[in-house]
């Protein structure tokens, strides 16, 4: 079966690739190849609102299913791409499938990175990546009194938020010496640690796991370095992805070293690969990202798929224009509303701006003068009136930014 | 149910049957309304799903400081995804504002 455009995943990268090329005028055929047996799903719900019961698969759904018949989307679902031949155009399923392409657009994400200790593929040793993830977490919860969440990355913290609220008993494991570490400065990782911790949960950062113990089946506990056994009922692994492109890469393209930049499969700024034909998007793609300094980096969010999908549909339909869109993330936890403009990573000044004691606040990262991002905490102005420092990367007095007399919107008014 | 006419970035309008008790954002979304990117799926994080309504209606804090994000905002305007459809919203005229 040979499609003009053949999509790799059917994540937000994916959906979003094949809804912008229609809305684009382009006429040829589209298939989208996804291993899960779902209809394209929004991904942030499943350790939030759909992971608490607050909104129905239905709902988060990023197209009803006949939107894509009528858009002429063919959805290969439940069907994972092993093989990639780059010049016969084609790629080939576990299942011995065989599907031709024009043009290739791999936006297969990751798979949740899985422990390597002993214990870790017991029952009840959960991850938060799939709709069948946290379905799985939801079906198990009733039987559960204390959970113990390995991992105090976003997911981790927001599956914690989601538990207490469920009324369980929850300790959080953390590595580092601070959550938060790969993605934020250690004022924000300092406050996220006692917000959850005045909410009830028994958070240790500096935690060694060595083992998940249990019955021989279920987990009923995770071993500490020191030898302490903390029960659970329910182990949660948050402890991030693993780039989904082995095919590409064994079908020639390039890799990231899998070190400091992350892994993933490398592309130019038009989210090309270098195989011909084949473009790569979303959380996988390395890419040199301008608000990174240039570096080359993966971003792990909705809006890097979404604006990735868009510059390779707009290259797709005679209307190329570089990727240079600014990072944006969100992340909800108890009454906790963070939003995040730009990278803060290889910061040198941090700004506070507000007090956190108060529950809304910002804080300003500078890099070499200049600003290169924000995180809000239930500060929605100073996200949306601080964008524009990022976009610009302004020059502005930290003194200044300090002063919450003074509006971020007169700050880029003035830089 | 309430009926909505929706004027697509085109200029083209479309009077459309809504399900009560879903969000305008789902509406226009599940409508096929693409050019809406809605990409938060309706938490109040950002501000793509931005549309302008009449008759107006008052724009919520968080969102009214979200509004400002976009270059296109007027006097109707509101998030989609914060705008709970009842039956009273029948009759409601919404319209895509131009590309951000």
């Amino acid at each position: 079966m040979h499609h003009d455009v053949l999509i790799v995943g059917a994540g937000h990268g994916g959906a979003q690739a094949a809804i912008t090329l229609r809305q684009r005028g382009f006429a040829g055929s589209i298939a989208i190849v996804g291993d899960e047996p779902e209809l394209p799903y929004e991904r942030p719900p499943l350790s939030k609102d759909y992971l608490s019961g607050a909104k129905p698969f239905e709902r988060i759904l990023i197209r009803p299913a006949a939107f894509w018949e009528a858009r002429g989307v063919t959805l290969l679902r439940g069907r994972r791409v092993v093989a990639v031949d780059p010049v016969a155009h084609t790629v080939t399923t576990a299942d011995g499938g065989a599907f031709g392409y024009g043009q290739l657009i791999w936006a297969a994400g990751g798979r949740a990175r899985r422990l390597a200790c002993a214990g870790g593929d017991l029952a009840g040793v959960h991850t938060v990546r799939t709709r069948a993830d946290a379905d799985a977490m939801r079906a198990a919860l009733p039987a559960v009194e204390q959970a113990v969440v390995i991992g105090g990355g976003y997911v981790g913290l927001e599956a914690a938020a989601v538990l207490r609220a469920a009324g369980k008993r929850v300790v959080l494991l953390e590595q580092a010496d601070r959550v938060l570490s790969r993605v934020t400065g250690e004022a924000l990782s300092r406050f996220y640690e006692a917000e959850h911790r005045a909410q009830g949960v028994d958070l240790r950062v500096g935690a060694q796991v060595r083992d998940i113990v249990g019955d021989g089946r279920q987990a009923t506990g995770v071993r500490l370095g020191d030898g302490t056994v903390i029960p659970a009922q329910m182990v949660v692994v948050g402890v991030g992805i693993v780039p989904s492109v082995e095919p590409l890469l064994a079908a020639g393209a390039q890799g990231g070293d899998g070190g400091g930049d992350g892994g993933g499969v490398a592309v130019d700024a038009f989210c090309r690969t270098a195989l011909p034909d084949i473009r790569a998007i979303g959380d996988c793609a390395l890419h040199a990202n301008a608000y990174a300094g240039g570096r080359r980096i993966r971003l792990e969010s909705v809006q890097n798929a979404n604006d990735m999908a868009i510059t390779v549909a707009k290259a797709l339909t005679g209307a190329a224009e570089p990727y240079h869109a600014v990072p944006w993330f969100w992340s909800n936890q108890y009454d906790l509303k963070l939003q995040t403009v730009g990278l803060s990573a290889g910061h040198d000044v941090a700004v506070l701006r507000g007090e956190p004691a108060a529950r809304a606040f910002s804080i300003v990262y500078f890099r070499f003068g200049r600003v290169v991002a924000l995180d809000c905490v239930n500060a929605v102005r100073d996200y949306t009136q601080g964008r524009a420092l990022v976009e610009r990367g302004a020059r502005c007095d930290p003194a200044a930014v300090a002063d919450i007399t003074i509006s971020l919107k007169d700050l880029a008014a003035a830089a | 149910m309430p009926i909505i006419t929706v004027v697509s970035r085109d200029g083209t309008g479309r009077a459309i049957e809504m399900d009560a008790g879903m969000t305008l954002m789902e509406g226009l979304r599940d409508h096929g309304f693409d050019e809406l990117l809605a990409m938060c799926g309706g938490c109040c994080s950002c501000a793509t799903c931005h549309v302008y309504v009449e008759p107006p209606s008052p724009a919520t804090g968080e969102e009214d400081d979200l509004l400002a994000l976009s270059a296109h905002r007027r006097d109707t305007s509101r998030l989609s995804c914060q705008i709970t459809l009842t039956p009273d919203h029948d009759g409601l005229r919404v319209e895509i504002p131009p590309e951000d």
